[in-house]
């Protein structure tokens, strides 16, 4: 099935990446292309297979719920592009008065 | 002077053991070989003398003190970029990560330097282990110490050339979908993926989770199987990983492959794309194990014609998962002047992600989306379930499976960088390996007759069944005489 470039956009916002329009055409072509290969998956019968998403029988593994030590919040901001008072800084999501 | 290309790891670690040089002096070596290639080759993101330095004192204390030294005590190496080790940035080879600095380290790269090993670097790899070439890096190409102008395959580029270059003794890689094995042929080293949980994630940037695994570079079967000796095991920090008893890899490596069942995987081999002197290679190769008394067979994995289709709903789907982590808020490229959150998260990624990571988050966040996921991730997880039964079959009749690692000896640099698909093609007989979960090795089997360019070939093995595998492997290796030393290293030097 063939991506439109209104898809193309769609996929962008979903992903949370800006697109030039240049890329948009440059990359559905490209999703197309690799799209045309993968297609061959949807012409198999498999109703009757269990899908695996994982490759070995593990169960779910459980640690005891003790406090431990975590990275010192110094060394967890350290690679933060802004950081204030401790916290990571981003910009305004509530609000949207003039007040502080 | 040291000639790091010509020991091995044990040769290494013993000769500092004995008194013959000093750790010290192997670092020496290994940094002044960098210097003198690294200009070539572009094997590394991040040379680190410090560290390196501060491990060998490390290692000559204790030899002074008579302290017995652990297996790998002054063996030089190098982890790909994407592990973690306090002391160095990781940068995944991506703008992205230009500066990030490590906070904690990666468990096997620490298991590998508490086993005493030297570490002199951060290797190149295709920008968050997305490609098969190493040309993806934000940093520029790693080149192929065989022949400068290909390229040394990839993601693992930098870790398999640095290797093959006699940089670093042993390197650590990442394997997706061939990212070890791969460049493993394409540069003449021996490149193991182990069994999926047979070596803990944690502190490697995770691309697809459920393919994920780390693995070893090395010149020889035996340094191979004592890296993996040092960075195998359960790990709390990573609950996928195997908890099972501690094995020593290199406890049967010579014993032979008398009675082994050797399965040649005919289908695999017909494949279009392969390469008549690859095909001829594996041939040979099931020649020389019958000649060296293992039962030969053959053996077909037709469900293995859809491993690439499956391979890229379920990786990239995965990794765009992943990846939405890089946001420009807790770390990563930022842009300075967002509006709001929203443009701060679109724009921080698109100027921080290269184009083939742009690539395989959209085909990723498309086959996951509202209305694609059954008809896309649901066949692919499908079609994986056919791809392991096909494997599980052929175990029941062989022991070790051999196929081609690459369908071409390396490729020129540029050559397949503008058509997604070819790259991705690279890939077809190491992806079902991942898919299904179980180990493989590619080994160094000859030299091309006209380029003289490494061919590998690609032993798989059973879940969990590495000692059978590296068995096969130094068995293959030491009747195929490949000599793991370039011409173009020699000439450089």
């Amino acid at each position: 099935m063939a991506i439109s470039e209104e898809q193309v956009r769609h996929v962008a916002m979903l992903a949370r990446l800006t697109l030039t329009d240049e890329q948009v055409v440059h990359l559905g072509e490209e999703l197309n292309s690799v799209l045309g290969h993968i297609d061959t998956i949807q012409q198999l019968d498999l109703a009757d297979v269990e899908p695996t998403a994982h490759v070995l029988d593990v169960v779910n593994v459980m640690r005891p719920d003790e406090v431990r030590p975590g990275l010192e919040r110094e060394v967890a901001l350290r690679n933060a592009p802004a950081a204030e008072a401790g916290a990571f800084v981003i910009p305004r999501i509530v609000g949207g008065g003039d007040e502080a | 002077m040291i000639d790091l290309s010509r020991l091995s790891a044990t040769q290494i670690r013993d000769g500092v053991a004995d008194g013959v040089f000093s750790a010290r002096e192997v670092t020496e070596a290994a940094l002044g070989r960098i210097d003198a290639l690294e200009p070539h080759i572009h094997a590394f993101n991040q040379v680190t003398p410090e560290l390196a330095y501060e491990a060998a004192a490390r290692i000559d204390e204790a030899v002074a003190s008579d302290v017995v030294l652990p297996p790998l005590a002054g063996v030089p190496v190098a982890v790909k970029d994407n592990m973690n080790l306090i002391g160095t940035r990781t940068t995944c080879s991506s703008r992205m990560l230009e500066n990030y600095e490590s906070v904690y380290d990666c468990t096997a790269v620490r298991r590998l330097l508490d086993a005493g090993a030297v570490p002199v670097g951060k290797c190149n790899l295709d920008e968050f282990a997305f490609g098969s070439s190493t040309e993806n890096s934000a940093f520029g190409p790693t080149r192929n110490p065989w022949d400068l102008d290909r390229v040394p395959g990839g993601s693992s580029g930098g870790s398999a050339a640095a290797v093959a270059a006699g940089m670093a003794s042993i390197s650590l890689g990442s394997d997706t979908g061939g990212s070890i094995r791969q460049p493993g042929s394409l540069t003449g080293t021996v490149a193991f993926k182990p069994t999926y949980g047979r070596v803990s994630r944690y502190g490697c940037v995770a691309f697809a989770s459920s393919l994920d695994q780390i693995g070893p570079f090395a010149r020889t079967v035996e340094d191979a199987a004592i890296a993996l000796n040092a960075i195998s095991g359960h790990d709390p920090m990573d609950a996928t990983s195997a908890d099972r008893p501690a094995e020593d890899f290199t406890a049967t490596l010579t014993d032979g492959v008398a009675g082994l069942r050797v399965g040649v995987v005919t289908d695999l081999l017909d494949a279009d794309g392969c390469a008549p002197e690859v095909r001829d290679t594996v041939r040979a190769a099931a020649e020389t194990f019958a000649a060296l008394g293992a039962e030969v067979g053959e053996v077909e994995l037709p469900s293995t014609a859809h491993g690439l289709s499956a391979y890229y709903v379920i990786a990239p789907a995965e990794a765009s998962s992943n990846l939405a982590r890089f946001d420009g808020i807790r770390y990563g490229h930022r842009v300075p002047d967002a509006e709001d959150v929203l443009d701060l998260y679109m724009r921080s990624r698109a100027e921080g992600f290269g184009p083939e990571t742009i690539r395989r988050i959209m085909l990723g966040t498309y086959v996951l989306s509202a209305g694609y996921y059954d008809a896309y991730y649901g066949q692919a997880q499908k079609a994986r379930t056919l791809i392991k039964q096909d494997f599980a079959s052929a175990f029941e009749r062989f022991d070790v499976l051999l196929t081609p690692t690459s369908p071409t000896v390396a490729f020129g640099i540029g050559e397949k960088a503008d058509d997604p698909l070819a790259m991705y093609l690279s890939d077809i007989y190491t992806i079902p390996v991942n898919l299904a979960g179980n180990c493989a090795v590619s080994v160094p089997a000859r030299l091309s007759e006209t380029e003289r360019l490494p061919i590998g070939l690609q032993i798989v093995g059973d879940y969990f069944a590495e000692p059978t595998v590296m068995r096969a492997a130094a068995a293959f290796e030491a009747a195929a005489g490949f000599d793991t030393t370039p011409p173009v290293v020699k000439e450089i030097q």
